[in-house]
């Protein structure tokens, strides 16, 4: 397809076809697009979190049923894990804007690595909560905050699990990079999340 | 594209971006204009079912000590009215209409994220039916449409009545928030090249302040309908005192989105009416920018006000103090607004087609409502006047003046560019004044009916309260809102026809969607504009006044930088897609499952996982001819 009228136009045209076909960051719909999605689930953490110390504020004990609070040890080994992850993340995020698809590759390959690794320590944490949902209020909303953000994780590491994928068969193209790039944004939202969620559900019941 | 070398442009556009023909295609479609028609199909659907229950209602309160309707009936028939109302209508019809509309507004062939947007329709669509389903076969929700617990738990409520409210929400309010982003994103970057945001429609500011309001109050409600049915489903306790939960956090949760609700409704419609007034009075609107801090100031004020709804619990007095302060400070950006609406009115000459007259029906309307609304603001009278039919006149007098009269101005000033002909001006103001005075006899005597102590919420009551005739009255009006509805869709019906042809421009409007032809093609616009004013069709032609270099064979659109609006790149997007809808149905089967076992949101997430991978996965023959055509961004440092 010829551009139309191009020349003579009388400088009636704004001429954009030597635009770029792709770009990075707030440049382009899908860094807003990712940042909407933030907004959304920063309020959903937000308004658990308000929630859990809302219930601390009318209780007389917390944990209510005289349990005791979550150990210490599988939460803090994630946080670690998940603080390192951001690594490869990075190595993927800049990969991706340098258009190198071998960064890329193996930038993903270990994310993935990470994210198996924090899945598996996040089981482990579930055994060491020292209560359950149905015990009472305390149980409800500890297990609601930890639940909301481990579908986080497995739905980022789904995410990262088909991009991976999709960088290896093909089919390529400028696109995929900024896909890349803004799955790295949404990896580092759910790491930055979960620092005050592990706080709150580490120490909202010390302290 | 072997026969695009004979096609003209606007040939090849429309080949390009229409949707596929047959059952497939139909459901594959992803044009902004066809998903929004449904969706402003269905929306109106829902508003008409909600009147019907709304109808039934005023027919057994007609009288005194009725058997008409049972009171299991009659809680269900409030409940899915008001909740059909607030979560089917008044919110997603605004959506619906900006869905269609801003792309036009903003110059553009689409919107941000095509799929997506089709993806929200149908999880709408089905949520909906899913609710009205359940109300058909009497399992409709009954416990109000703000689903108090402890009424609404497990032991006041058993059955799946609460679960399947409570799924519906969660699965419709999914639906808001993507068309919220799907607006914000549109806005923020696909504007035509010289629009900077103080150039922008105040009807795209408004949507834009509306969806900034959905994305923070949304998940309020449904962070608290996931929290009642995990309490109903497997045994949590957040609103269980027994056990440590409380019932407030239910009201809290509510209250934090449902009054930013109201503003969801109310805001729309205040761009709307600005368009309506500019147009109808030919002359820019007075106070731009005052419009604009207006319209930004009342999105961050509806936060801070949801506590009014609580004065009748126990809160600190104090508390209660600085949020009757924060209600009443929310009329100061409304009158900067109502301020510059009367000042462009008075300058300007005026043209009183129907679309006004709803706009003018309007301010009558919501002074009255809002003159209630500082009434029940100050703690003291809402205690008096808590839960009585005062209550429901307000808010009846709120919504309506404030959704439905601007909503059917929208729809009178749009016809001509949605169907390409006029509505019938006769049969307009017909309709205009038969809604108007029906109204006021429907819900003007509620207000004394409130005063006079009765309650809402009741299914009948005794003879000799001196309630009876005007029972009676506002039930005749409720009728007259009926025959006035049916007299819009006979008027839109018999148009589509028969009605004079609309030209792009019928009112002399002053903004880019008029520059489309009326109906729009499937592109919008045959050479995308470039602007150099607010109203660029009344502005002296400047030039450049068109883009060139965007491929009419591909489905390519030029984004632009946020605030100046300077060409940034192109992009091409996303083609039609049945994987949306197949997503959906996923989905649904999910939300469906969940209402009987937690468990569904295990299994049934595979099929979602696995349908949205399909929607996500690229086609190779695309993805050559991106790669063809690829220009590559200068490589960041
Ligand atoms: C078109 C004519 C309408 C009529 C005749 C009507 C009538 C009624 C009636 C009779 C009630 C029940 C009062 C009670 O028993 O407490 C009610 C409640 C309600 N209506 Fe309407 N209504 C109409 C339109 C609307 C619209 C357009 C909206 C919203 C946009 C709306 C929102 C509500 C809400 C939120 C409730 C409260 C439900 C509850 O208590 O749970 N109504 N309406
Ligand atoms: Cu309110």
């Amino acid at each position: 397809m010829k551009d139309e009228a191009s020349g003579n136009d009388d400088g009636r045209s704004l001429h954009v076809g030597h635009l770029p076909t792709f770009a990075f960051g707030h440049r382009s719909p899908m860094w807003w697009g990712t940042l909407g999605l933030v907004a959304i689930e920063a309020t959903v953490f937000a308004l658990v979190i308000v929630a859990y110390f809302y219930l601390r504020g009318l209780a007389d004990a917390w944990p209510l049923s005289g349990s005791l609070p979550p150990d210490l040890l599988w939460g803090t080994v994630n946080t670690v894990v998940l603080l390192l992850s951001m690594i490869p993340n990075e190595m993927a995020r800049r990969a991706a804007e340098r258009l190198d698809l071998r960064g890329v590759r193996t930038g993903l390959a270990w994310c993935l690595a990470f994210s198996l690794a924090f899945l598996a320590v996040r089981a482990l944490e579930f055994t060491a909560l020292n209560c359950a949902w149905d015990d009472d209020a305390y149980g409800s909303v500890v297990w609601m905050m930890m639940g909301l953000h481990t579908l986080h994780l497995i739905t980022d590491t789904w995410d990262s699990a088909v991009l991976a994928v999709l960088m290896h068969t093909g089919p390529i193209d400028g696109k995929r990079f900024v896909d890349v790039s803004e799955n790295a944004g949404y990896w580092y939202f759910v790491v930055g999340s979960w620092l005050p969620i592990y706080a709150t559900v580490y120490f909202g019941a010390r302290i | 594209m072997s026969d695009a070398a004979s096609a003209t442009p606007a040939e090849v556009l429309e080949q390009t971006w229409r949707d596929p023909p047959g059952l497939w295609g139909w459901l594959s479609a992803v044009n902004h204009k066809t998903i929004a028609a449904r969706f402003i199909y269905v929306t109106f659907g829902f508003f008409v079912a909600g009147g019907i229950l709304a109808l039934m209602m005023r027919l057994q309160l007609a009288r005194p000590d009725s058997r008409l309707i049972g009171p299991d009936l009659y809680n269900q028939l409030f409940t899915m009215h008001g909740t059909t109302m607030m979560f089917l209508f008044a919110v997603p019809v605004m959506q619906a209409v900006a869905i269609w509309l801003l792309p036009l507004m903003l110059g553009t062939r689409t919107v941000a994220f095509p799929r997506m947007n089709a993806f929200a329709f149908w999880i709408f669509l089905f949520g909906g039916v899913m609710l009205f389903a359940a109300f058909l076969i009497g399992a409709g929700p009954d416990a109000g449409w703000f689903a108090y617990v402890p009424l609404a738990n497990a032991d006041y409520s058993p059955g799946k009545r609460i679960d399947i409210w409570g799924q519906m929400i969660t699965f419709t309010e999914t639906a808001a928030l993507m068309e919220a982003i799907v607006i914000i994103v549109t806005i923020f970057k696909m504007r035509a090249p010289g629009m900077t945001l103080d150039r922008m429609p105040l009807f795209a500011w408004a949507m834009l302040v509306t969806s900034f309001i959905v994305l923070f109050a949304m998940p309020a409600v449904m962070l608290a309908s996931t929290a009642l049915i995990t309490d109903r489903l497997v045994d949590t306790h957040f609103y269980d005192p027994e056990l440590g939960g409380d019932a407030l956090l239910w009201q809290h949760l509510f209250w934090f989105f449902g009054h930013p609700e109201v503003y969801l409704i109310f805001i729309p419609p205040l761009g709307v009416i600005s368009a309506i007034i500019a147009t109808f009075s030919r002359r820019p609107m007075v106070g731009y920018r005052a419009m604009v801090l207006a319209l930004i100031a009342t999105g961050f004020l509806s936060f801070g006000l949801w506590v009014h709804h609580m004065f009748a619990t126990n809160l600190p007095e104090l508390g209660k103090a600085f949020f009757t302060a924060a209600s009443l400070m929310i009329a100061i950006p409304t009158a900067v607004q109502i301020f510059c609406w009367i000042a462009t009115l008075w300058t300007g000459r005026l043209h009183l087609r129907t679309p006004l007259l709803f706009i003018l029906a309007f301010f009558v309307i919501l002074l009255a409502g809002g003159l209630t609304g500082l009434m029940l603001a100050s703690v003291s009278l809402d205690t008096q006047l808590h839960d009585t039919y005062f209550v429901v006149a307000h808010l009846h007098y709120v919504l309506l003046g404030g959704a439905v009269f601007p909503m059917f101005g929208a729809f009178y000033y749009w016809y001509p560019k949605f169907t390409g002909r006029m509505m019938s001006e006769r049969l307009g103001k017909w309709q205009f004044w038969l809604f108007f005075i029906g109204f006021n006899v429907t819900f003007f005597p509620m207000h004394i009916l409130g005063l006079e102590g009765m309650p809402r919420r009741v299914y009948t009551y005794p003879d000799g309260m001196g309630w009876n005739a005007i029972n009676l009255v506002a039930t005749m009006g409720a009728f007259m809102i009926a025959a006035s509805v049916l007299l819009f869709i006979v008027n839109a019906w018999r148009s589509r026809r028969r009605g004079a042809p609309a030209g792009a421009d019928p009112w002399g409007g002053g903004t880019l969607e008029w520059r489309a032809a009326s109906p729009p093609p499937a592109a919008n616009f045959d050479v995308l504009p470039v602007v150099h004013g607010r109203y660029p069709l009344w502005q002296p032609a400047a030039l450049p006044d068109r883009v060139a270099g965007i491929d009419p064979a591909l489905r390519e659109v030029l984004l632009t930088s946020v605030t100046a609006a300077e060409p940034d790149h192109r992009m091409l997007m996303p083609s039609p897609s049945p994987w949306p809808f197949v997503t959906a149905l996923a989905t649904t089967v999910l939300f469906v499952g969940s209402i009987f076992t937690p468990w569904a949101v295990v299994w049934a997430s595979l099929p979602v996982a696995i349908t949205a991978t399909f929607w996500f996965w690229p086609r190779h023959s695309e993805s050559r001819i991106r790669h063809e055509r690829e220009v590559r961004p200068e490589v960041r440092s």
